[in-house]
């Protein structure tokens, strides 16, 4: 049968895009493989791309420290391409076919969603490196980022002890915005606060003056900002043409790192306020080492930022659970993992075996004009995690959703 | 001024922004009907040469040469051998355009760079930006030239008579393969200047010429193609009803009206179509 010419045309250029992987090849039974999934094309891959960088320095750094259980670690590193079925496919692929004894990856909340079917069939460990919305506890995934009450209800009580009482909130078109912005609405409701609008644009959306308009004319002390990734940058920049500084709009965001600074121009979100546990100017001697030995192997000019420390401590989190449990078996692993505690760049981090979060301390910080971070509000001590926020009264009914 | 009434200037400036990224399309795809998906590309080469020169004025000359440059070795290399063949050169400029977006990421990095904006568009008149009033200006601006091109100069006057009978036009001494070139030459110089002004408004990265070319499209299919005066009313059409559409709704269901106000405007008028072209050519 002749085959149709654009047929033809289109497996050629289907089979080339799925060219993108770079697996390396499986190195003698000596060696330890870990899969690294995360989206190094499409719209993620502006944050995506550096929490993979940290993975890498830290699975270098332990390899340089002897390794784990005396074999070195190979990582095997795949591109989810800011495509949520992907991801899945992708972990599939490193588990059945790599067969690799855990996988650090994910940054949107849809990709972890997509990912966490793939991971508990096939009884398979995943390490989460990004704050999220909760209301998730998945006995086959290790979430190192912030839960909602280590970032997103820090950030309310930050904004009430300013008095900002009249909130906007914006946010991407997803799982994580909608979520993180119906636990915001329980808060306001409950602490008298008020919400003036809630606006969702899709992911990659660009034309930001019709949404800035709503938010000018609606007036609110404070913005709550959970968009994600380019979006950022047009946001902030449709804002500041309005002639908005972060004195007449404060706008809290919580996707916000050192690395997004750089590119929405720092001019643009100079003095906005941000929601993290972790920023490059974080004072520990751990976190001097970690920017320094990020720096020497990336260049001086990149930054570190919260989620690349949440991967860069989930790689040294679970070697020590595998030196704990005297083997990379998944059920031995995660056994061994609760109650783990290491000073890491942001402080104290333990893993809380129930939740399989972390103890985290949440820090507020102003973006400076240099572009980094300076903290200007901390919880004190690591909060204790607390995915369905059983702990606040306000919050009952929502784990339901 | 009312919200609701902020949004008729919202409206024509996202119009401007629209007719600034088609402008070029109505060239490569209205003129000579080449689908180049790699338009966006060229879109994203002229941001990056904004960002290489650190100013938006020179930028907009150099932005032209880059991407018409970029243009002109696509055209010659590769698209010229598929006139005709409007589905494979979809694909072709497609695959294109993945390995351009992967060069820039290599190029210049997976993060977003920034391109400062010039101090004196800092501020604006009522609701309107000077970024966006510049916009407005720019897009004018393109449309006159491209009107004056094609209708004031040897070479534009060239480019209509290879359009509408390219072997009539051959017989009387034009030589096409130069028209060809030096249209898809211009057009895609044309998206390289609209990246230099994107950099006012939007992120400056490798995937930026993706949000941008499903719009472009757009806006030339519901203008008709090749047709200046379409392009024009359709991107002002498009952007009102996306910023009234927005205004009432939210963001994701304003790009779904949009897209189905277009189609129900194609069953309606499908003369731009490019279903209709591309039967009527295999």
């Amino acid at each position: 049968m002749r085959i149709p010419r654009p047929i033809v045309s289109a497996i050629l250029v289907l089979s080339l895009a799925a060219c993108g992987s770079d697996a390396r090849p499986a190195g003698d039974s000596g060696d330890i493989k870990v899969g690294i999934l995360h989206s190094l094309s499409g719209t993620m891959a502006i944050s995506e791309v550096t929490v993979r960088d940290a993975e890498l320095l830290a699975i270098e750094e332990i390899n340089k420290a002897g390794g784990v259980l005396g074999k070195q670690l190979v990582p095997v590193v795949e591109d989810g391409a800011s495509d949520w079925p992907t991801f899945a496919e992708k972990a599939t692929k490193l588990i059945r076919q790599d067969k690799v004894a855990t996988v650090f990856g994910g940054w949107t909340s849809a990709s972890r969603k997509a990912m966490l079917p793939v991971f508990e069939r096939y009884k398979a460990l995943l390490w989460y490196p990004v704050q999220y919305e909760g209301l998730e506890s998945s006995p086959y995934i290790f979430y190192t980022g912030a839960t909602t009450n280590q970032q997103i209800i820090p950030g309310l009580d930050y904004l009430k002890e300013q008095g900002k009482k009249r909130l906007f909130l914006v946010g991407s078109d997803y799982v994580f915005p909608r979520t993180a912005n119906k636990i915001i609405k329980a808060y306001a409701a409950a602490n008298g606060m008020e919400i003036l609008g809630e606006e969702y644009t899709p992911l990659g959306h660009t034309e930001y003056s019709t949404l800035v308009n709503k938010v000018t004319q609606a007036r609110p002390d404070a913005v709550f900002n959970t968009l994600n990734g380019d979006s950022n940058v047009a946001f902030f920049k449709a804002l500041k043409s309005t002639g908005a500084t972060a004195e007449s709009m404060p706008v809290l965001s919580v996707s916000i790192a050192e690395e997004e600074v750089t590119g929405i121009g720092v001019d643009n979100v100079v003095g906005q306020p941000v929601a993290w546990n972790y920023y490059q100017t974080t004072d520990t001697s751990a976190n001097k080492a970690f920017v320094k030995a990020y720096k020497a192997r990336y260049g001086q000019d990149k930054v570190t930022s919260d989620p690349m420390e949440a991967g860069y401590n989930a790689v040294y989190l679970w070697a020590e659970a595998v030196k704990k449990a005297g083997t990379t078996e998944v059920e031995a692993v995660r056994k061994a993992a609760g109650g783990i505690a290491l000073e890491r760049p942001e402080g104290l981090v333990t893993i809380d075996g129930e939740s399989q979060h972390l103890y985290k301390t949440a820090r507020i910080g102003i973006v400076q004009p240099d572009g980094l971070i300076k903290q200007v509000w901390d919880s004190g001590e690591p909060i204790k995690p607390d995915p369905y926020l059983k702990g606040y009264p306000w919050a009952a009914g929502l784990a339901g959703q | 001024m009312s919200a609701f009434a902020n949004q008729l200037p919202i409206g024509l400036s996202i119009g401007a922004v629209l007719l600034l990224i088609a402008l070029g399309l109505t060239f490569t795809f209205g003129q000579m009907g080449v689908i180049n998906m790699a338009h966006g590309e060229f879109i994203m080469a002229g941001a990056y040469t904004a960002f290489l020169l650190g100013d938006l004025v020179p930028a907009l000359p150099a932005a032209f040469l880059v991407a018409g440059t970029m243009g002109l070795i696509l055209e010659r290399a590769a698209i010229r051998h598929f006139y005709g063949r409007p589905l494979d050169t979809l694909l072709l400029t497609w695959g294109v355009s993945l390995v351009l977006q992967q060069l820039a990421r290599d190029l210049f990095g997976a993060p977003n760079v920034q391109v400062p904006a010039p101090a004196w568009l800092s501020g604006g008149v009522g609701i309107l930006p000077y970024n966006r009033l510049f916009i407005m200006g720019l897009a004018v601006a393109g449309v006159v030239a491209v009107w004056a091109y094609l209708t004031r100069t040897r070479l534009g006057r060239r480019t209509q008579a290879v359009v509408q009978n390219r072997r009539l036009a051959a017989t009387s001494g034009i030589d096409t393969g130069r028209v060809d070139m030096l249209t898809f030459f211009v057009g895609s110089g044309l998206a390289g200047v609209a990246g230099v002004a994107l950099t006012l408004i939007g992120p400056v990265g490798p995937a930026l010429g993706t949000y941008y070319i499903v719009d472009a499209f757009l806006v030339v299919v519901a203008g008709g193609l090749g047709q200046l005066r379409g392009a024009v009313l359709a991107a002002a059409g498009l952007g009102l009803l996306n910023s009234y559409a927005e205004f009432w709704s939210d963001a994701s269901l304003a790009k779904v009206i949009v897209l189905a106000a277009v189609i129900a405007f194609l069953q309606v008028r499908p003369q731009g179509m490019f279903v209709l072209r591309s039967r009527a050519l295999t």
